[in-house]
């Protein structure tokens, strides 16, 4: 009877330990797989930023650069921390809260021209029209 | 006017009562004084009424538009429609702490009123916790989120606006739904502290804690499901869940409440893993404080956090400390007095609920570290990162593949212990019917052939065929239907809602078709079978806002007339300039026609957003399945309250 309740109590430990091993490993894999880094217009101008990879890019949409294509739905503008900046590209709607003037994210990849890759563009921000990135960067920066 | 300062000073005075109700009935309860016993319910109804007060002066002062309130001026407007100048009364900060509270004190006069039949001791206990609580958030709410601040001597002629996001008729229903939800837990948290307190858990406060959980959780799910779409329609371009830390901030405490009814029942029936229940039933109150510091914090941005102020943050989360901390505290102090009286084999319905349990608290705590590691790590100003869906999807699409497979097996098994050939026999024919099903449909209606499909497929079937098969059996061919209990038809209702809402997740996203086009009036664009003709826009004009609105007719396959004709706008909203796109959605049970207007180029074209998607409806179906089960389970007789 011991015994059988032993084998019980050994098999359960058992099971857990392979459970939580087996979450952790796919914890791991899956934050390893998909965290995005956060990059600024400057440290991608210094080659900090990685090449054909998927990262985040955020700054000021410079005055009178959105650009769009004759025909399509590609676009193109500028982003800025007021020291550097970068092309982006993008091809899609832009979101409601898209101006120029102001603080937007993309996600995306820098292609070998230098030139950013988006495939979204994040305007979510607060009542400033300032996502919290790009506010602190700004900070940084000035 | 001095209604504010009245609906100001009803809240400093709900304040001092709720310590009095914390203090003199937890005191009364210690020492058996009977004549401070009695003062519970009493305190409990005017705090009460004095929040009730208060809510209704502020609710009043946007009704007039009295702009001499800072709150009113900066979220209001006379152009605003009165529907949303009703729901704007919590469509910020200090309103919408103000409505928590006012939610927190309908629970506690609920539970002075529904709880006659129980321990006048017990209840002592968990009116004076309820209050502990409340006093927390009406300290803040005057120190930090005064709703009732003047404007003096500068008095606006006109407000700044309800943010134009927030303009939708899911303000009025999503927000005190979820709070309903969220501050329900309260009540369970409430009775496992005052049975922790009085070292007494035995069955009787499971009983009581059981229909309060059930209702509670209701809710949630309720709340939750309006969110969803309501981000759908307004803000998601068609998405209706984006892992956004704001939905995670709900979707947790839903977890480990829906792990905490089903312990719940494992500890009510069987006497067993009574300690887990009681830690369930804090860390599902704890959630929603999470919650609610995530999302009031401003340590997050999104559409519900916009004014930014650390020092509430600290504060919030200085209580959260103290309530969590402090109850787990006590838990540790006295959990140890707890012992199971039974034991369970391994196959017996004890394990499956306990497998339940492990694998929605895995996916909770998953979903928390998804919230909080970027948090961390720029709080620690390691590495500005963000967690994307991906690593969501994958890890829950993890987790929950057993999870599905084992609700629907668990109800076939027994108390105690379960001879495991009877599951064999029970479903391998079920088991191979599912697994052709779910072959055949990608077959059929050719998509991507994808592992995700086949698997979310089988495992809906799976739920829903096992189910109705057991509820045959149980029934005896349905021809004793009225001998189950309500509990067990809330079950299969909650369940079957669950695989109502995997078909949904699973069949709209592996057959939506979504295209970004750029039409000239009177051009068409084809997806899925259906044809779209972008007529042109027209000027329109709202109460508060103006713009564009665009036409376009739908055809299917290739008819000549037209089955329906579709309106997306686009608003810019005069007050704050704010653009804003109103997409029109065409839907059946079967699926969605959505349409959103882009922007307009300088050859006259307009760039569209045209989407089909099919069983998107099913996704809520199911959850108000899910909380229609939840209603009924309470409704069970051994519940009803005794005279």
């Amino acid at each position: 009877m011991m015994n059988i309740k032993r084998k019980k109590r050994l098999l359960l430990v058992l099971f857990i330990v392979l459970g939580v091993g087996l979450l952790a490993a796919l914890l791991i894999y899956a934050l390893g797989q998909n965290v995005n880094l956060f990059y600024t217009p400057t440290q991608i101008v210094q080659g900090e930023a990685p090449i054909n990879h998927l990262f985040r890019v955020g700054g000021l949409v410079e005055k009178g650069s959105t650009h769009k294509n004759v025909k399509g739905l590609g676009i193109q503008f500028t982003l800025t921390d007021t020291k550097n900046t970068i092309v982006v590209e993008y091809k899609g709607i832009l979101p409601d809260l898209f101006r120029e003037g102001q603080g937007i994210v993309a996600q995306g990849q820098l292609n070998t021209h230098g030139v950013f890759i988006a495939d979204q563009v994040l305007a979510k921000h607060d009542e400033n029209y300032m996502p919290p990135e790009v506010k602190r960067m700004l900070n940084d920066v000035t | 006017m001095m209604l504010p300062e009245i609906g100001l000073a009803a809240l400093i005075i709900a304040f001092l009562i709720s310590v009095l109700q914390c203090v003199l009935p937890i005191i009364g309860a210690f020492k058996l004084n009977q004549r401070l016993i009695e003062t519970a319910r009493p305190l409990a109804t005017v705090q009460f009424l004095l929040v009730a007060l208060s809510f209704i002066i502020l609710l009043h002062a946007f009704v007039i538009n009295d702009f001499s309130l800072e709150y009113v001026a900066l979220h209001s407007n006379t152009h605003l429609p009165l529907f949303y100048r009703i729901g704007a009364v919590w469509g910020a900060h200090e309103g919408s702490l103000l409505l928590w509270i006012l939610i927190l004190n309908v629970w506690t006069v609920a539970v002075c009123l529904f709880s006659r039949s129980v321990d006048k001791l017990m209840i002592a206990r968990v009116i004076g916790v309820l209050g502990f609580i409340s006093a927390g958030f009406l300290l803040f709410i005057i120190v930090t989120s005064n709703p009732f601040l003047r404007t003096f001597p500068n008095i606006p002629m006109d407000g700044a606006d309800l943010n134009p996001i927030l303009q939708d008729p899911g303000l009025m229903f999503h927000p005190p739904m979820l709070y309903m939800g969220y501050v329900g837990f309260s009540v369970a948290f409430a009775f496992a502290v005052a049975a922790l307190l009085s070292g007494r858990l035995d069955a009787a406060w499971i009983r009581w804690t059981r229909p309060w959980t059930n209702v509670a959780w209701a809710f949630l799910t309720l709340g939750i499901v309006l969110g969803s779409a309501w981000a759908y329609r307004q803000l998601g371009w068609g998405g209706w869940w984006f892992w956004d830390p704001v939905e995670n901030a709900s979707l947790m405490p839903w977890l480990v409440g829906t792990a905490l009814i089903h312990s719940l029942a494992v500890s009510e029936k069987r006497d067993v893993l009574k300690s887990w229940t009681v830690l369930l039933a804090i860390f599902a109150f704890s959630m929603s404080l999470m919650g609610t510091f995530l999302v009031r914090s401003g340590v997050l941005t999104s559409v519900h956090a916009f004014a930014v102020d650390p020092q509430r943050g600290l504060a919030i989360l200085i209580y959260l400390f103290v309530v969590i901390g402090g109850s787990l505290t006590l838990y540790a102090w006295r959990a140890s007095t707890v012992r199971a009286v039974n034991m369970f084999e391994v196959y017996s319905r004890e394990t499956f609920l306990l497998a339940n349990n492990v694998l929605l608290i895995v996916a909770a705590a998953t979903v928390l570290i998804g919230t909080l590691y970027p948090l961390l790590l720029d709080a620690l100003h390691l590495d500005k990162i963000s967690v994307g869906p991906p690593y969501f999807n994958l890890v829950f699409s993890v987790l929950m593949t057993p999870l599905l497979f084992l609700l629907g097996l668990a109800p076939l098994s027994r108390w105690k212990t379960t001879d495991i050939k009877i599951f064999l026999q029970n479903t391998w024919v079920v088991f191979i019917v599912c697994i052709v099903l779910s072959l055949l449909i990608p077959f059929v209606f050719p998509s991507s052939l994808s592992f995700g499909l086949v698997l979310g497929l089988f495992l809906s079937f799976w739920i829903i065929l096992v189910t109705l098969q057991d509820l045959t059996v149980k029934s005896k061919v349905f021809r004793r239907l009225s001998s189950l209990s309500l509990s067990y038809y809330g079950m299969v209702i909650a369940h079957i809602g669950m695989a109502v809402t995997t078909l949904g997740i699973v069949l709209s996203s592996h057959y939506s078709v979504e295209r970004d086009v750029r039409l000239l009036p009177d051009q068409t664009a084809t997806l899925s079978g259906y044809t779209f003709q972008f007529l042109g826009v027209h000027a329109m004009v709202g109460s508060n806002y103006k713009g564009v609105a665009g036409d376009f007719l739908v055809f299917q396959n290739g008819d000549d007339t037209p089955f329906a004709a579709m309106e997306s706008e686009k608003r810019v909203y005069i007050v704050q300039n704010f653009e804003s796109t109103k997409a029109d959605i065409n839907s059946t049970i079967t699926r969605d026609l959505y349409v959103s207007l882009g922007d307009q180029y300088d050859d006259g074209s307009w760039s569209l957003r045209l989407y089909v998607k099919p069983f998107i409806r099913w996704i809520w179906a199911g959850g108000f399945m899910m909380l229609f089960g939840g209603l009924l389970a309470m409704f069970d007789h051994r519940y009803r309250v005794k005279k």
